[in-house]
């Protein structure tokens, strides 16, 4: 029983997450925290921070979190099911428009509109990403990470002069951070 | 190479994307972009732009969304459920062991430090994908493009308008000139 309401709250959780990342918040606090009392709000906030410091996106990393304190690993297994399920169903019918009619006149038309404000908000993104790296909170010169900005400046000559895998990039950047701060 | 070389390939890879995905959504489209179109020729530019705005455009988590639109496009339906494994089970696996000893992890220093400095190197994959997508549509030597790319940015950054509207605006618009273009044409012959 508790398997199926787990799976019926991420499901909800899933499909109503429209706009991805911290829109889904506010949802799915409702569901595991108001409606189920499955986690307390402490545990909700502690849940938020991990999942800024871990991979995957905030709604799969709640399910296999609270999944794993009601149930164990099926509920963990069970939630992330439930949350993933609308977005399959949903885009794997737009896939199918997709490659049936991207020859079209109308949706080569809605694509040529849409393919510079992905850019764009890739962009915005990027841009949000590098002033937390490098300021934190707000740009002021007294809180600049030197350490962050000198890798910042390594990470892009090592992508864009030697075409470095990303991954390893990444992977460079928090090794020389934690050397750098045993050193000194 | 044969399917199950191909389903392989598709697993590793969205394994190991999604195992490196730190800060959300748009992080993986430019690490996707390097892997799928940049390194394996699977998916052309424009192709990979199409797929992410139809990613945005679906409820539920935008690395989800998109390595199923990616899984598919390169290998059907299977493909589909292979690449949702792949992206699922790294997030599945770090959070089940971490929330046994989650109060130890969140106050460790190192972890704390390695996190900081790594956020410096997403920052730049980020920027440097930006760069070249954007190099792209400028070389295109069209105005339209350009001014839209302008605009969500704008919008996106400056007057954080929900990306769903921007989304939305930007395809209607597309929309209605692509159509006035066909009309142009066809009066023209």
């Amino acid at each position: 029983m508790i398997y199926l309401q787990l799976f019926w709250s991420f499901f909800q959780i899933g499909l109503f997450s429209i706009g991805g990342g911290y829109a889904a918040l506010p949802l799915i606090q409702t569901q595991v925290v108001q409606v189920h009392s499955w986690i307390t709000m402490n545990e909700f906030n502690d849940l938020i921070t991990i999942s800024q410091m871990t991979p995957g996106p905030i709604a799969i990393n709640s399910a296999t979190f609270v999944g794993n304190q009601i149930a164990g690993l099926g509920g963990a297994i069970i939630s992330t099911l439930g949350c993933i399920m609308p977005s399959c169903i949903i885009v794997s019918i737009l896939a199918y428009l997709y490659f049936k009619y991207k020859n079209m006149t109308i949706l080569q038309g809605i694509l040529k509109g849409l393919r510079p404000a992905v850019v764009a908000l890739i962009a915005s993104a990027g841009l949000t990403i590098f002033i937390t790296a490098i300021w934190g909170e707000s740009i002021q010169w007294e809180t600049t990470d030197i350490t962050n900005a000198c890798l910042f400046i390594m990470a892009m000559i090592m992508l864009r002069k030697f075409k470095a895998d990303p991954t390893l990039t990444m992977i460079s950047c928090g090794c020389l951070s934690v050397m750098i701060y045993l050193v000194f | 190479m044969n399917s199950f070389q191909t389903y392989r390939k598709l697993f590793a890879s969205t394994f190991y994307l999604s195992a490196f995905t730190f800060g959300g959504g748009y992080v993986i489209v430019p690490l996707m972009k390097k892997k799928f179109v940049d390194e394996l020729h699977w998916i052309e530019e424009t192709e990979m732009l199409d797929l992410t705005a139809i990613a945005q455009s679906a409820p539920g988590a935008m690395a989800i969304n998109a390595s199923i639109l990616i899984g598919y496009r390169i290998a059907g339906f299977i493909g589909a459920i292979v690449t949702i494994l792949g992206t699922v089970l790294p997030p599945l696996i770090i959070l089940s062991v971490i929330s046994l000893f989650y109060q130890t992890f969140q106050s460790n220093q190192i972890v704390k430090i390695v996190l900081k400095g790594m956020q410096a190197g997403v920052a730049a994959v980020v920027i440097d994908v930006v760069y070249t997508m954007a190099k792209g549509i400028v070389s295109q030597k069209q105005l339209l493009p350009i001014i839209i790319m302008i605009i969500s940015f704008i919008a996106g950054y400056f007057l954080s308008i929900n990306v769903m509207y921007i989304i939305l605006i930007c395809g209607v618009f597309g929309a209605v000139n692509g159509f006035h273009e066909e009309k142009a044409r066809k009066e023209r012959s």
